[in-house]
């Protein structure tokens, strides 16, 4: 199976690659647009801040080239928030794969710390990425911006609200926990991914 | 509901942990990847890898081991000890680290921890703060304990707080070792005056202690050594009690 992982100036890439090496597939890192459109698979993980990842992704030209990936694509973190429409953070229009805006959260009591850190559960998850799981499975997240629940959501998670946990339309996935850093939970998410 | 942390924290010379363990079922018990892939299983939340190496070669052994934790570990981790400036955190977080901490170089220069916020942001930033109770209130030590400073527990981790920390690591030298309990009045008032997570490090001996350190100090996430190296407490059960004292804990 051939696996791409998008190459761009986002960080934290490097532990995607450890969690698919861990499943014992060697992915290749690249911002090539064929590479990326022959692959079986495409991850696009990454921690970073929306407006610089944005400007990367398009002086690069990977906006339009992932937009229109007909392969499975899973977006992770900043991932899944650039797939959305427009982020609060830096006022930034992302890809517009999801029909839908990222927020910023707002603490409404001295508990409600920013960035949410740390593991929280999945509910409701509704998609073939889940196969296998029940209720409340613990994740690993860390953000400050969040992603409303939506027509899109196959999972949420609460965190001063109810926010989508992960998204999908057509052959686009994407998760705002990082399924790399969530123990066995986080690599049957990953396996299951390599396996639709 | 975000869960409460529970972190075994692993010192680390020359690539081998420190303290002598008799970890159960563990051939490698020296080897602190195998160490914490071990943990990792047995349902650790995140793991705390310390440098307490001296040596130049030491620490680039400590780098090839990051690399190695990164690799073959599956949960968050940080990296601490001998981090002074930026490129230092640049070296840790390129290895693989999710988070550094840092402690003496950010009490002997705190624009450090602005730094760090800004370039890599500040869920990687973990200030770790030593800190002893006297009849003059809390204050803060360097080198492990061994300077006292100037500064107030309080004021400085507010400092910290402001400066961009994403958490700060809080030990209790007075409770360090005693396996007594952890400093929970401290804690509580941590817990007031910051608006980031805390984590108590310092006094963990029963599993009595981890649940007051959550319920009475409001931690968000505790830390210990040698009662999970020696095996005294066990990670599954350790959970399974919290989750009977209504404490969320991942299982």
């Amino acid at each position: 199976m051939k696996v791409a992982v998008v190459k761009y100036n986002a960080g934290n890439i490097y532990s995607v690659i450890h969690a698919l090496q861990r499943l014992g597939v060697t992915p290749v890192l690249t911002d090539n647009p064929e590479e990326l459109q022959k692959a079986d698979k495409v991850l696009f993980p990454g921690q970073g801040e929306a407006s610089n990842a944005m400007r990367y992704l398009r002086e690069h030209n990977l906006d339009k080239v992932i937009r229109d990936l007909k392969n499975p694509i899973l977006g992770i973190c900043i991932g899944q928030q650039l797939m959305c429409r427009h982020s609060e953070e830096g006022n930034t229009d992302c890809l517009g794969i999801f029909d839908v805006d990222v927020l910023k959260f707002q603490p409404k009591k001295h508990e409600d710390k920013v960035p949410h850190m740390g593991w929280n559960q999945l509910e409701n998850p509704t998609s073939e990425l889940f196969k296998g799981f029940t209720e409340g499975e613990f994740v690993y997240f860390v953000h400050s911006f969040y992603v409303p629940v939506c027509e899109n959501t196959i999972a949420t998670t609460n965190y001063i609200l109810p926010y989508s946990a992960a998204l999908h339309k057509d052959n686009f996935y994407a998760t705002q926990f990082h399924p790399e850093k969530s123990g066995s939970v986080g690599e049957r998410i990953i396996k299951n991914f390599l396996e639709l | 509901m975000l869960a409460k942390r529970i972190i075994p924290c692993l010192d680390v010379k020359d690539g081998q942990t420190v303290k002598g363990t008799n970890f159960v079922n563990l051939r490698q018990a020296g080897d602190p990847v195998a160490l914490g892939r071990a943990y990792s299983e047995q349902g650790a939340d995140e793991l705390v890898f310390l440098d307490i190496t001296a040596s130049h070669e030491g620490r680039k052994t400590f780098t090839e081991m990051v690399q190695r934790v990164a690799a073959e570990v599956s949960i968050p981790f940080t990296v601490g000890g001998g981090i002074s400036e930026l490129k230092d955190v640049e070296k840790m977080l390129s290895a693989g680290a999710d988070k550094v901490s840092i402690n003496s170089a950010a009490l002997r220069n705190p624009k450090l921890i602005d730094e760090i916020a800004y370039n890599f942001g500040s869920q990687v930033c973990v200030v770790a703060i030593d800190a002893r109770l006297d009849e003059n209130g809390w204050t803060c030590y360097l080198n492990g304990g061994r300077i006292p400073t100037e500064r107030g527990l309080f004021e400085w981790a507010r400092e910290a707080n402001q400066r961009g920390a994403g958490e700060i690591l809080f030990t209790s030298m007075n409770h360090d070792g005693v396996k007594a309990g952890f400093a929970n009045d401290a804690l509580a008032r941590l817990a007031e005056d910051l608006t980031i997570p805390v984590i108590a490090s310092g006094g963990a001996g029963s599993m009595e202690h981890f649940r007051d350190a959550f319920t009475v100090g409001h931690a968000d996430a505790a830390l210990a050594a040698s009662v999970f190296h020696f095996g005294e407490i066990g990670i599954p059960e350790l959970k399974e009690y919290l989750r009977s004292e209504k404490i969320n804990v991942r299982l």
